[in-house]
């Protein structure tokens, strides 16, 4: 039973049982079609939080507010760039990805010069940000590029794009979090930064590749959602702050920093999907979907504070 | 005597309201009136009141992040419940600031994040607002309504009432026992503990003075706009942390200022107007407010640099 | 036994305290006993069992031998009933709420004397304590604490103390008040000090400046390795015979210094600071850093350290590796298994691609095990399945296996057996002939007489370069305590 041991575990058997739940209730008929708009609409949460994993493993006061307005600023210029040209697409992802990297780098420049907490960094250039998307955005009707919009919306032996997409990059971040030395100076910062500092780890130098890393993604993730949804809206980022938090902290890593797991975001963005179709199936509305996400959300904080004290003693 | 530190810090919030409101002041002269003033104001004092509420929270070290569906939920609750069946209405409201009391003595006794747990709570908050009004709805209660759009003679309702709330938030804050002991805690928590204090029952006032500012700021908004959405004040959690910070709040160590943070609030209430007036595009706005955010942070930090610099002298 | 008993009961008492913490035996059956209307010199170098003694004394520590009688009852002794009795403490680190005023802190520290219109009562109450111990003082007691300069706020912290706020203070103990304040407070303080034992109440009073001391106390305890070595009345010691009594008896020095680097040599490092003497290193050198705890070794340290180790890209070769003293703080990683802890410090030479070659690492971690002798059966296992001594020598082995030229140590040896400190001894002598250089703050005195120089800080600076046959107990002891035939001395 090794595998209920790993802080992962939870986020899926509870993703299996939800699935399995709404399943029922369709005696089945529509089993493949729910897995595959779970896998579509997960990758997104998957690509954010995979970010938001790296930031959070940094340390206690260590979370990047700034991924809603990255994401649309993102997704509204590269869908202004292309312009709905096939021929633009590499540019188009290339400006969104610059733009997730000049995000990170102004994060960090702001932590570092004005020796703010990251809440309050991330906060405030998330606000430049925002208004620089909905400035850019205004009157904006562009569609994706053909190609694009077909090519985010398909699937490949019948598993979603954007799915083989998220899962791709769930790779690299599993390799760069257990494998490389930079995911062992990540998570030394995160369970002490002067232990991490007196061993030698460029402090600086690691945080800032984790601000950018995370804005990145939120680039990335904002670039595939305009696609998808055919167009780049307003308020397309408003609901990722906390879907960001909420995978991290539901698929088991611990929101002290430290201690984070790859397999687990995969888990509860899959499983906050799947809570919502589940109520769904069984008639229940929009507000009681929230209230049950809320209520998951602090269980699991307070699961994993009573499992903390278990050990503690020794 | 030169200025203390303490002095500038509480002074620069005030600057910056001053200054801003210097600039639309001089773009547009006729703003220097009375109706002018209570459109530039208009919503500032639930911003006002939600900023006072992140405040107490931010006092003992922790942060609300479910501030914004909080007061949407109490907004929701205001224009239906309590214009319906005030009783009920009332009960609701406070039960939701026990529940705030409640999460305090949680978060306190089981260590938790309070970022976590208030992430959590936003949903939950939003997911009860939803169930109580689905679609944009409601009523504000009638004396609510004449409550927020009095004229009082010579200064307009907006500026009034945010200097009637900053005062009795500082009396709370600056002048109360409970107020040093809640700000001891954010200071130095074992040794108000070791004078003797409950830490347990400081966080659990502090959270319930938020979740009672929290409500009020509800409350308000609705005699406002006279009607509620779930999603009214979403915007409102970033907006009270960033009213504090304004205000010459530190995220930790206790240091806050009632009277701060609403200046910090008027300010931010202010940005949007006063872009307006320089015909920049109002999509701005948020924008403005970060910029000044990040302005009078590093305002703070050179003052801090010069202060450590004579001290050192 | 005390030579002059008094007439009057004890106001508390210890009889035959005994503490240990894991190997180290804090207090070794100490008893004492404080009586009204004396102030009580409590002296001793690090490690001397000062600290303990006052814990105990205060409440917050209970022996795990021995009894506490407090106004002639043995009952229930802990940190409410110490308030209770009217015991105040003033420690070296600072009690006070930093973001609230002078009169706001009176409030917090005395919780239930007040009325409704406390904030009155606290101004004045405030006022009146800094009144009767520094007249003078200048402080607005309405101004935020962390406003204050530092030698305020310990005027703050002392006067609050003394307050008489509902129930008097009979019993003060005052860790080190002068060590921020001016010769002239200080003499303020000293002089409250006498005006309130000659009205009944009781001082204990620890200090690194003897002759403070000497002036104030009516009696001196001198401590040595938890127990106490001398207990008299004040005017028969003098400052040399208190040094000396603090001092172990003719002991002979483990190992010879080594020879032929007493010489000019070129430095590796020089780390100039604020005050007194630069602190120079040489290639091959052990450098050891002395003085009580607290006069800024470890801040120097840490000062080194920042300037080489680099901030934003870490090179393949690092320039200097560091052990840390307060392990807990910065020196474990708690969430990780032992290899992990000992191989972080050497990442870049471990890395294949940017990955972790993770037999390399495998190995390089059994080696250094084997060498230093970690005592546990597998590397994968948590850190903290470690005793203390063994989790210090991880540290240990982390710093030598970055294979830094100069190797910084914050006193890591504390609370470590004595079997390992041999071991690790040898190490370091084997490692410094090979060429690397340490920097060594102990606060234990012996272990400076294993260096090739030694520096003495007092006060935040280095105040004497001992070397080669020089470095002694005795020399080290006069310069770590300041007054005006030490000074002299150094």
């Amino acid at each position: 039973m090794t595998v209920l041991r790993k802080p992962w575990a939870w986020a899926w058997i509870a993703t299996i049982v939800v699935y399995a739940i709404t399943i029922a209730a369709t005696a089945g008929a529509s089993a493949a079609g729910l897995a595959q708009a779970a896998f579509t609409f997960a990758a997104f949460g998957v690509i954010v939080g995979l970010g938001q994993m790296f930031v959070i493993t940094l340390g206690p006061g260590n979370v990047d507010l700034s991924i809603p307005a990255t994401m649309t600023l993102a997704g509204t210029l590269s869908l202004k760039l292309m312009n709905g040209a096939d021929a633009m697409v590499l540019p188009g992802l290339t400006l969104a990805l610059a733009i997730g990297t000049g995000v990170g780098l102004l994060n960090y420049g702001l932590i570092k010069v004005l020796r703010i907490p990251p809440i309050i960094a991330t906060l405030a250039l998330s606000f430049i940000v925002q208004s620089a998307a909905i400035w850019t955005n205004r009157g904006l009707r562009i569609k994706p590029p053909e190609s694009l919009a077909a090519f985010s919306t398909g699937t490949l032996l019948g598993i979603p794009n954007l799915a083989i997409i998220a899962g791709l990059l769930t790779v690299v971040a599993w390799v760069l979090l257990e494998r490389s030395i930079w995911g062992r100076r990540v998570t030394a910062i995160g369970q002490s930064l002067p232990a991490a500092r007196r061993a030698g780890v460029a402090v600086d130098g690691v945080r800032l590749s984790a601000y950018v890393l995370c804005a990145m993604l939120a680039g990335l993730c904002g670039f595939l959602l305009a696609c998808f949804s055919g167009g780049a809206a307003l308020n397309m980022g408003a609901e990722y702050l906390l879907i960001s938090i909420a995978v991290v902290v539901i698929g088991g890593s611990s929101v002290a920093g430290g201690n984070s797991n790859v397999p687990g975001i995969w888990g509860a963005a899959l499983f906050l999907f799947l809570v919502v179709s589940m109520l769904n199936t069984y008639g229940f509305g929009a507000g009681p979907r929230m209230i049950l996400t809320g209520i998951i959300i602090i269980a699991v904080i307070l699961a994993a504070s009573l499992r903390g004290r278990g050990t503690e003693g020794g | 005597m030169r200025p203390s530190s303490d002095l500038i810090r509480l002074a620069l919030p005030f600057v910056a309201l001053g200054a801003l409101l210097g600039g639309v002041f001089w773009l547009q002269p006729r703003a220097m009136s009375y109706t002018g003033l209570n459109l530039l104001f208009n919503l500032a004092v639930p911003i006002a009141l939600a900023t006072l509420a992140q405040m107490f929270i931010i006092a003992v070290n922790d942060l609300d992040l479910s501030m914004g569906a909080f007061v949407g939920f109490a907004a929701c609750v205001t224009a239906t419940f309590l214009n319906e069946t005030p009783w009920l209405g009332g009960l609701i409201l406070l039960a939701s600031v026990a529940v705030y009391a409640a999460l305090g003595v949680v978060i306190h006794l089981r260590r938790l994040p309070a970022i976590v747990v208030t992430l959590g709570m936003s949903f939950v908050w939003l997911g009860l607002a939803v169930m109580i009004l689905p679609a944009p709805g409601g009523a504000a209660p009638g004396w609510l309504r004449t409550l927020m759009t009095v004229r009082p003679p010579g200064i307009p309702m907006a500026l009034a009432a945010s200097l009637l709330i900053a005062l009795a938030a500082h009396l709370v804050v600056a002048r109360s026992a409970l107020g040093v002991v809640i700000r001891g805690v954010g200071g130095n928590e074992r040794s108000v503990a070791r004078a003797g204090w409950s830490v347990l029952h400081a966080r659990a006032a502090a959270y319930a003075l938020a979740g009672l500012f929290g409500v009020l700021s509800g409350m308000a908004l609705v005699g406002l706009t006279t009607s509620a959405d779930a999603n009214i004040a979403l915007r409102y959690t970033l907006l009270s942390i960033a009213g504090v910070i304004l205000g010459g709040g530190e995220f930790v160590g206790g240091r806050v200022s009632a009277v701060g943070a609403v200046a910090g609030a008027l300010t931010l209430a202010l940005a949007g107007s006063f872009l307006s007036f320089l015909r920049l595009s109002p999509d701005w706005q948020i924008g403005a407010q970060g910029a000044i955010l990040i302005l009078v942070l590093a305002l703070r930090l050179g003052l801090d640099a010069i202060e450590q610099r004579r001290a050192r002298a | 036994m005390i030579p002059h008993m008094r007439d009057m009961s004890p106001l508390l008492s210890v009889s035959d305290a005994r503490l240990r913490f894991g190997e180290v035996t804090a207090l070794d059956g100490v008893s004492l006993a404080l009586h009204p209307g004396e102030c009580l010199g409590l002296v001793g170098h690090n490690g001397a069992g000062k600290s303990t003694l006052v814990n105990v004394l205060n409440g917050s520590l209970s022996p795990h031998a021995g009894r506490v009688i407090a106004d002639g009852h043995a009952g229930r002794w802990d940190v409410t009933t110490a308030r209770a009795l009217g015991l105040r403490c003033v420690f070296q680190e600072l009690s006070l709420c930093p973001n609230l005023t002078v009169a706001e802190n009176a409030r917090i520290l005395h919780r239930g004397h007040f009325g409704p219109r406390w904030r009155a009562e606290a101004r004045r109450l405030a006022r009146e304590a800094l009144d009767a111990v520094f007249p003078g003082h200048g402080i607005d007691v309405q101004a935020q604490v962390a406003s204050l300069a530092l030698a305020q706020r310990q005027m703050v912290e002392i006067a609050l103390a003394f307050a008489e706020a509902g129930r008097p203070a009979r019993l003060v103990i005052l860790d080190e008040p002068t060590s921020s304040l001016d010769a002239g407070v200080a003499g303020q303080l000293l002089a409250h000090i006498r005006r309130f034992v000659a009205g009944g109440g009781t001082v204990v009073l620890i200090s690194h400046i003897l002759s403070e001391v000497l002036a104030t106390a009516t009696r001196i305890v001198v401590m040595k390795d938890g127990r106490v070595v001398a207990d008299r009345p004040a005017d028969s010691f003098t400052q040399a015979g208190l040094v000396a009594a603090m001092g172990s008896t003719a002991r002979e020095r483990r190992r010879p210094g080594r020879n032929g680097l007493s010489g000019p040599v070129t430095p590796l490092v020089v780390q100039e600071m604020a005050r007194g003497l630069p602190v120079r290193v040489a290639a091959g050198e052990v450098v050891g850093l002395s003085g009580l705890a607290g006069h800024g070794q470890t801040e120097m340290l840490r000062a080194l350290h920042d300037r080489l180790a680099p901030g934003w890209i870490a090179g393949r070769r690092p320039k200097v590796a560091y052990v840390a003293g307060d392990r807990r703080h910065d020196g474990i990683l708690p969430l990780w298994s032992i290899r992990r802890n000992l191989t972080i410090s050497a990442l870049a030479s471990l890395a294949r691609r940017g990955l972790v070659d993770e037999r390399a690492e495998a190995a390089i971690a059994e080696h250094w095990r084997a060498r230093i002798g970690i005592r546990s059966p597998d590397l994968g296992l948590p850190i903290l399945s470690l005793s203390g001594g063994n989790q210090q020598k991880v540290l240990f082995a982390r710093a030598l296996l970055a294979e830094a030229p100069l190797v910084l140590m914050d006193d890591p040896l504390r609370g470590v057996d004595v079997g390992t400190k041999q071991e690790i001894y040898d190490i370091i002598r084997a490692e410094a002939a090979a060429g690397r250089a340490f920097v060594w703050y102990s606060t234990e005195i012996e272990e400076m007489e294993l260096c090739d120089r030694v520096y003495v800080f007092r006060e935040g600076a280095a105040v004497a370069e001992l070397t080669g046959d020089r470095i002694s107990e005795a020399a080290i002891l006069a310069a770590s305590f300041a007054g005006p035939d030490t000074e002299a001395a150094a």
